[in-house]
């Protein structure tokens, strides 16, 4: 789906071989239905609908007409595109960070029969007017994602209330909207499903009643953070299909409200009481009392995990996942949780600083189907836990444990030979070395493999990991600074599959390691903040050969100057976010980045070659700007109204006024290497 | 305060009523006519819709048909009743000799009592749908049958609903007294007393006093025992705990149902509760909320109560009712299908529509001749209006011309006349009722 439009200027160069009338067309002989069928495979890789439709005439009609879905660039490009697709049923506009009321009036006009989902999450300078129009004309709009619509009042919200038809909804952080404008979408959107009503803070008790009272067909609630109490959740609990219900940080609900409550809701499946200090196993058994059909309950940074609290819990035989992340865990509630009856698949205690070896090896016993487990900064953790784990749950899918300091290394080889299903190790700041490493490799599902601050792993662990993991898609060497330039040619060798990496602060890295990462084709985020050894060359390859390439981070490469930008500016048509902060990037540089349609977000601080002129150059030429990062001192030394110009189109400039670091370390990383891994620049 | 030509009236209010409009409508005014016509034009369109909906829903009818029936033509008598009374006001602009017989037919007691248990149900109408909440949101009128009971209850009652925390007050509150007759003694009080400014009251007849001394002086009048120069000295502690007899009050004013000789006679607690209930019911709102300049009042407590709200009735719904507090309109919004909460729009847009129905409102007010007070309503009535003015948009326009919607139309003319006492809804149209129509719905007591 990313990126699945592209307006450039190149189309008119292309040349079309077959002619609709010659006779000569192989495919003339099949019908639309094969050429629409076909089409639909072509949704993995966004340039080959585009390729598909430059093709000849025929093909450009059917893409047209064939397309329903539509994310479009820029929002000056929609006019180009309201006469060639006439059927847009999904328009998704978060790319297009200006989006004003007659774009949505023409939207709305355009696709008034077609369009059933908008999102506008993304996008400002809208008001209610706009949505007015929009919800007013399309009457068959199914789903609409309005989060982040800081600026909205309950006039906007009436507008929505004429979506009569509205399913899903999304208002998250909509923070102007009350009562009384939630009041207009209960009684107008009689058929929502979704709501998220996030962050709302303005929406109380009454409103949240309303809703539950009109809107019936109610499947999913977010009302994290709103100061609501018990008096709404009588009559949210009523809800006869309601399936998920999130009061993440609500903290107007407590054990004493929640003991008031009368209603059970039977079909609830998913409930998420993080953050709420104030509900503990009494308020919760109130809440869930009679959810026969319960499957996860998340009760993050809550109370004390008890063993009254386990208990509330046994009477739920379809229970699936259990996530306890900071809360506190008690020897007798791990024990109660061992004693729990449903099949547990998924358990979450990350940053239990309770949970011990006897605890967690008890509890691992007897779920023995677990597929998924986060103990993430669990310091007391040793060996002792993950032999039971591994030995356990051999069906374990994704085991994450970050920072659990007293695991030795030996652990690591149990979990390769133990868990060969894993699809996910998060073993980030960890004493994993190269034998662990190497055990691990036999996990040839292996998708993400996180091994940040891990300074024991070598290219000798790499490189069996190149050669056994061909799936994997996501690996994190941040720091792992005892890995070279051959064991990312191993990687790059062996997972073509690969769309993140990232090799921060390596010095050993040089511009071999990008030239071998070059082939991977997938690849989309590359991190490689202060290698010294990278430079303009190696990011040349990298542009040509990761045509995907979206993020890009290469702060502090100073050797990355001018002429690393100019083939990025050519071939990373794609380049949504990047960072140059330290490099010595100039004005030319920065200017020819500007070419690149997709930018969106760029940090620039502090490079020497950079003047105001050239700056305003860049960002007036830099069409879809969101975001932009720079240091303070420009602020007085560019022109208002250039400022002003290019905040009316969307953009949001973030002023830092950080000091030039002139340290490669200044925190001394190498010092404390993997004691203090939390701290991430 | 009173104007000198209705205190002479204690009675006949009803002739002098008419009198006085006779004579102020002598010069007949064209365009007031034809006001009144196409009016009344409309509400037999909406009568007619009506009677359409009675035939429709006639296959349909379970439970009690005989009474259902019985309150359709109650409906339809009444909306008939009140067209008749419009054109004969309206005739009565050209005649104004012709007046005179129409108040003859004096209004008989039980008849004003069951007026109201007839008018009620035909606001419950299905054509009214933009008033039906004011009338449902707090008193508990669940349906038609409920009706007859809520018109036992004081004509305040059945207004709207809206005014509920103004006029809460000791006159409301004794309704479940239930005092045998006889056992107390009643006393009635002239009007000049009840309106008179004062502040001391003989306990034996109610007779009120600027001061005190002269209340003394009046004791003396009742029996020897207050021409002790102890009794006469001061006050300070209560003479004898003779058995006193229970003392109720009734409303001087005939054909109230706070008037003695009313057949459903419900007595007033207190001097206080006369003054209000007379001032309230019987007498002009002459205190205009200087806010809103819209409620007025006949107590001025009424208006001071007000006024602390005024201005903060901001939760609004669209259909108009306003509220002081946001939970009430939540529970009303969770009560009616359809009902929405009013967002205010910006300013631009405010007057744009409903303008137009503020100008139309206008022109009912100067129809001169159509002076029927009916009651109370009118300025609840002309506050629900001009908030929706506010909206902008009018979800059931009939709602303005619902069956019963002569009190709607706010007939503001008579403000500029001496306005004689005039009784509430019930009993005003309950003298044109008298002769021909005689309601089944007595035989329920």
């Amino acid at each position: 789906m990313e990126t699945s439009m592209e307006f450039q200027s190149k189309k008119k160069h292309h040349h079309h071989p077959l002619s609709p009338h010659s006779s000569s067309n192989p495919f003339d002989i099949l019908t639309e239905e094969i050429v629409c069928k076909i089409l639909d495979h072509l949704h993995d890789d966004p340039s080959a609908i585009k390729s598909f439709s430059l093709s000849c005439k025929s093909f450009y009609s059917i893409e047209s007409r064939h397309r329903l879905t539509l994310r479009p660039l820029r929002a000056e490009l929609l006019p180009r595109t309201f006469h060639r697709y006439p059927f847009i049923s999904h328009l998704d506009l978060s790319l297009c960070p200006r989006v004003d009321d007659p774009t949505l009036n023409v939207i709305s006009s355009t696709w008034k029969a077609t369009l059933r989902s908008i999102n506008l999450s993304r996008s400002r300078f809208f008001t209610n007017a706009g949505l007015s129009s929009l919800f007013v004309n399309c009457s068959g709009l199914v789903e609409v994602d309005l989060s982040n619509a800081t600026q909205l009042t309950d006039l906007a919200a009436s507008a929505i209330a004429e979506a009569k038809n509205l399913e899903r909804l999304s208002l998250a952080r909509c923070k102007l909207i009350t009562d009384m404008g939630i009041g207009c979408i209960a009684v107008g959107c009689r058929k929502l499903k979704s709501l998220c009503l996030k962050w709302c803070l303005r929406v109380g008790d009454l409103g949240v009643e309303l809703i539950a009272l009109k809107c019936k067909q109610i499947r999913s609630l977010d009302l994290s953070y709103l100061p609501i109490t018990e008096k709404c959740l009588d009559s949210v609990l009523q809800l006869q299909h309601l399936e998920d219900l999130v009061l993440e940080g609500c903290h107007g609900i407590d054990d004493d409200g929640l003991s008031t409550l009368e209603q059970s809701c039977k079909s609830l499946k998913m409930i998420n009481l993080s953050n709420c200090q104030n509900v503990t196993h009494t308020g919760l058994s109130s809440l869930i009392n009679g959810t026969e059909q319960l499957q996860q309950i998340i009760l993050a940074y809550g109370s004390s995990v008890t063993s009254d609290l386990a208990k509330c819990l046994h009477t739920y035989s379809k229970l699936q996942s259990i996530k306890l992340d900071g809360c506190i865990i008690t020897w007798s509630g791990i024990k109660a949780m061992a004693c729990l009856r449903a099949p547990i698949k998924e358990l979450s205690f990350s940053k239990c600083l309770g949970l011990t070896d006897d605890g967690l090896s008890f509890l691992v016993q007897s779920h023995k189907d677990l597929r998924k487990l986060d103990i993430t900064c669990c310091r007391k953790i040793t060996y002792t836990s993950i032999d039971s784990i591994t030995s356990s749950c051999t069906s374990l899918i994704s085991l994450r444990m970050e920072s659990c300091s007293l695991v030795s290394k030996e652990a690591f080889v149990l979990i390769g030979e133990r868990c060969s299903f894993l699809e996910e190790l998060d073993a980030t700041d960890n004493e994993i070395d190269d034998e662990g490493l190497k055990s691990v490799s036999r996990c040839s599902k292996l998708s993400i493999l996180k091994l940040g601050i891990c300074p024991n792993i070598s290219d000798v662990g790499l490189a069996k990991v190149g050669s056994c993991c061909s799936q994997l898609k996501e690996l994190d060497l941040y720091r792992a600074t005892a890995v070279s330039d051959s064991g990312i040619a191993a990687i790059a060798n062996g997972c073509p599959a690969l769309e993140m990496i990232n090799i921060a602060y390596n010095d050993k890295i040089t511009d071999k390691s990008l030239m071998s990462l070059s082939k991977c084709w997938m690849l989309k985020a590359l991190e490689i903040r202060g290698c010294l050894g990278v430079s303009s060359i190696g990011l040349s390859a990298i542009a040509v050969g990761c045509k995907q390439l979206t993020v890009l981070d290469v702060k502090k490469c100073f050797n990355v100057n001018d002429s690393g930008m100019l083939p990025l500016a050519q071939f990373s048509q794609n380049l949504k976010q990047i960072n140059l902060s330290y490099c010595s990037v100039t004005d030319v540089g920065l200017v020819a980045l500007a070419s690149l349609s997709r930018l969106q977000n760029m940090t620039i601080l502090h490079l020497a070659g950079l003047t105001p002129n050239g700056l305003a150059a860049a960002l007036l030429a830099c069409r879809a700007l969101t975001k932009v990062k720079l240091h303070a001192s420009f602020r007085p030394l560019l022109s208002q109204s250039i400022l002003g110009y290019i905040e009316a189109h969307g953009c949001i400039f973030h002023w830092r006024d950080k000091a030039f670091q002139k340290e490669m370390d200044p925190k001394g990383w190498k010092l404390h290497f993997g004691k203090s891994g939390s701290e991430v620049p | 305060m009173l104007s000198d030509n209705r205190i002479k009236a204690p009675v006949q209010d009803g002739v002098v009523n008419q009198l006085v409009q006779a004579s102020k409508v002598q010069d007949w005014d064209p365009s007031a006519m034809l006001d009144n016509l196409s009016f009344l034009e409309q509400k037999i369109h909406q009568l007619q819709d009506l009677v359409h909906l009675i035939i429709g829903r006639k296959g349909q009818v379970l439970g009690r048909p005989d009474e259902l029936v019985v309150q359709q033509q109650q409906l339809v008598t009444a909306d008939l009743t009140s067209i008749i009374v419009q054109l004969i006001s309206t005739a009565g602009s050209l005649l104004p000799s012709g007046k005179h017989t129409l108040p003859a037919a004096t209004p008989s007691l039980e008849q004003s009592g069951q007026f109201g248990g007839v008018v009620f149900p035909s606001a419950q109408g299905p054509l009214n749908d933009g008033f039906q909440p004011q009338n449902a949101g707090g008193s508990k009128v669940s349906g038609l049958p409920n009706s007859v009971d809520i018109s036992r209850k004081n004509g305040n009652e059945q207004n709207h609903i809206i005014e509920e925390h103004e006029l809460k007050d000791e006159e409301d509150v004794e309704e479940g007294e239930s005092l045998i007759p006889g056992t107390y003694e009643i006393l009635q009080l002239e009007k000049e007393e009840i309106l008179a400014p004062h502040t001391h009251f003989c306990t034996i007849c109610g007779k009120g006093f600027k001061r005190d001394a002269n209340l003394r002086m009046h004791m003396r009048g009742h029996g020897d025992e207050y021409k002790t120069p102890g009794a006469l000295a001061k006050p300070n502690k209560e003479s004898g705990s003779e058995p006193t007899i229970i003392k109720r009050y009734s409303c001087p004013y005939t054909g109230c149902k706070r008037n003695k000789d009313h057949k459903k006679f419900q007595p007033l607690k207190t001097i206080l509760c006369v003054k209000n209930h007379y001032k309230r019911t019987h007498c002009d709102k002459s205190y205009i909320c200087s806010r809103c300049n819209t409620k007025k009042f006949s107590v001025i407590a009424d208006l001071k109560t007000h006024e602390k709200h005024c201005g903060k009735d901001k939760w609004l719904c669209s259909c108009g009712t306003t509220f002081s507090r946001k939970d009430k309109l939540f529970g009303h919004i969770a009560l009616f299908q359809g009902h929405t909460p009013a967002i205010p729009l910006e300013e631009a847009k405010a007057p744009a529509g409903p303008s137009d129905q503020g100008d139309g409102n206008q022109s009912t007010n100067k129809v001169g001749s159509m002076n029927f007070n009916f009651s109370s309503n009118v300025s609840s009535e002309s506050e629900v209006q001009s908030s929706t003015d506010i909206k902008g948009s009018i979800d059931d326009p009939a709602g303005y011309f619902s069956p019963l919607s002569f009190d709607t139309c706010n007939f503001g003319g008579f403000h500029e006349f001496p306005r004689p006492p005039f009784d509430d809804s019930e009993s005003s149209l309950a003298f044109l009722l008298s002769g021909s129509c005689n309601y089944p719905q007595k035989s329920e007591d």
